[in-house]
């Protein structure tokens, strides 16, 4: 790529995170709202937490509970942002009648997918942050055993798996207008109930187990529990980090040869405009 | 003058409920460079499917679009660099201003930021745009006003070639001679090649340099207005444009769209 190819592909990057950050400026009422609703799951999940002890009738490290489940929580809330803003990008386009100028415009398509997912990590790691802040306001959060340095490092491998399946999701409501969003929503459930996000997948059923292995929300909730709670280091989380390695190495790249592949088929079937 | 538009042959057939219709059987046009050319038909007769094939978001089944020698699917990002469109729905981001969707657009062609708002600062003046008012978002813009800023968004990147999609359907008398004037201003001042479709026939003949007429996705009729016209002379007192629809399609524009929307 010459040096003028990549002034425009950056700028055009730019172009993308810009206009998501226009789009947060303006709905921000619904960004209240979500922001609440989020808060107050996050809020709930961690005096659930602190009520397992009462139910229990037994001693329990209720700390150790409370930050389990707030852990679940906001790194399922980050997750499912990146998730949701990349697997919903051609949605939005659509919905807002766009979908045709941004697809005609001379712009390399995983230009356009990653700057996407540029704008969901820094969307979502401030929202989490956020709610992080207001959360350690409910809870006397010990936070004294935990490893921030290998967190961070598990948030960053994590977000390359999410992210490739944010990309694999997207070409759902690219070649099904109509059913395509809520087949996202579906498998973001899914992904919810198999990953562990509230317990450990070794309650599920075995079959349901075998599944969970194959999640990348999995791993990075193990190993983000093991790193705030545990204190653990990322070579000591080896059996989780590898795992997120090679998922986020098999679904970035798949993902983007897969929407490519799937942009032609949309061309073809004349799917690719405004409405279905 | 040189091509800017050579298409061969174009088929394209779409499935609806199991139903197969035939949108294009076979169009081939040329379209010399700087001319305007009208692609002139009811609704449903396949002119946005034409003008979707040109804008590289659809692929034939048989047949070849190429613009300024770039095929518009093997190499379609050639292509893409060198046209932009105008489309019946302005097609915005209704929350954002116009200075932000001209912004993010002008991203997209790889404008820089500086060049950009000069670019749109002088159009927006040029296309009677109040300059004050593009802060604003696009959904307080009336109909015709989001038109003229589509105008705006599609000179911002210099095309060599301009899709004008229906551009005037559905505004006001005023909006609409607004727009018509807007394109014979750039026809008069700049070298941009446009392909115009319309079903308006005297928008067509005004405006276009060079007409076809595409009737249940064949073109059935070619040339230039004042030809086309003077065909009818003998059978037809002074003929209009409505005449010379009503002679090579056998039907008015109003009895074709009911025809094209019952085929459909």
């Amino acid at each position: 790529m010459s040096s003028q190819a990549l002034a425009r592909e950056l700028r055009a990057s730019w172009a993308f995170i810009e206009r998501n950050f226009n789009f947060t400026k303006r709905y921000w009422k619904w960004e209240l709202v979500f922001f609440v609703y989020t808060m107050a799951n996050s809020v709930t999940m961690g005096f659930i937490g602190k009520g397992i002890e009462a139910f229990s009738g037994t001693k329990l490290d209720t700390s150790y509970l409370i930050l389990y489940m707030l852990l679940g929580s906001i790194l399922w809330g980050y997750l499912s942002i990146l998730f949701e803003i990349v697997a919903e990008t051609v949605a939005w386009e659509r919905w807002e009648e766009t979908i045709e100028y941004t697809f005609m415009a001379p712009v390399r398509r995983a230009t356009h997918l990653l700057s996407t997912c540029g704008y969901a990590i820094l969307y979502g790691i401030l929202r989490s942050g956020l709610i992080l802040v207001v959360v350690s306001v409910f809870f006397d959060l010990d936070l004294g055993r935990a490893n921030f340095l290998s967190a961070a490092g598990i948030l960053a491998v994590s977000s390359f798996s999410f992210v490739g399946l944010g990309i694999v999701a997207a070409v759902l409501p690219l070649i099904s207008p109509e059913k395509g969003v809520q087949v996202v929503h579906i498998f973001q459930a899914l992904l919810l109930m198999f990953s562990g996000v509230y317990y450990e997948i070794d309650v599920l059923p075995m079959w349901m187990q075998q599944v969970g292995k194959l999640s990348p929300a999995t791993y990075a909730l193990r190993g983000m529990r093991a790193s705030i709670l545990e204190g653990r280091t990322m070579p000591e989380m080896w059996n989780d980090v590898w795992p997120l390695i090679l998922l986020g190495a098999l679904l970035l790249p798949f993902g983007l040869v897969f929407f490519k592949r799937m942009e032609v088929w949309a061309k073809k079937r004349g799917v690719l405009k405004r409405s279905g | 003058m040189a091509d800017a538009l050579l298409a061969n042959n174009i088929v394209k057939a779409f499935k609806k409920s199991r139903k197969e219709i035939k949108a294009l059987k076979g169009i081939s046009l040329r379209i010399k460079e700087g001319e305007i050319f009208g692609l002139l038909g009811p609704n449903g007769s396949g002119k946005s499917t034409f003008i979707r094939i040109a804008s590289t978001l659809l692929i034939p089944d048989r047949g070849s679009i190429s613009i300024f020698g770039y095929d518009s699917v093997s190499n379609s990002a050639s292509v893409q660099r060198m046209i932009n469109r105008v489309s019946v729905e302005a097609s915005f981001f209704r929350k954002l201003s116009a200075v932000e969707n001209l912004c993010f657009s002008a991203g997209l062609y790889g404008i820089p930021r500086r060049e950009a708002l000069k670019k749109i600062n002088g159009l927006a003046e040029r296309f009677g745009l109040d300059l004050k008012r593009l802060k604003d978002p696009l959904e307080d813009f009336s109909r015709g006003m989001q038109q003229k800023v589509a105008i705006v968004r599609a000179f911002m990147t210099e095309p060599k070639m301009l899709l004008l999609d229906e551009p005037t359907t559905g505004l006001d008398p005023r909006a609409k001679r607004d727009v018509q004037s807007l394109i014979s201003d750039v026809k008069n001042t700049m070298n941009t090649t446009m392909l115009l479709t319309t079903h308006d026939m005297d928008e067509a003949e005004k405006l276009c340099d060079y007409v076809a007429i595409i009737h249940l996705g064949r073109i059935v009729a070619s040339g230039r207005p004042s030809e086309l016209k003077k065909q009818l002379l003998g059978k037809v007192d002074n003929p209009s444009f409505e005449d010379v629809f009503l002679e090579f399609t056998g039907m008015s524009i109003e009895e074709a769209e009911y025809q094209e929307v019952e085929s459909a």
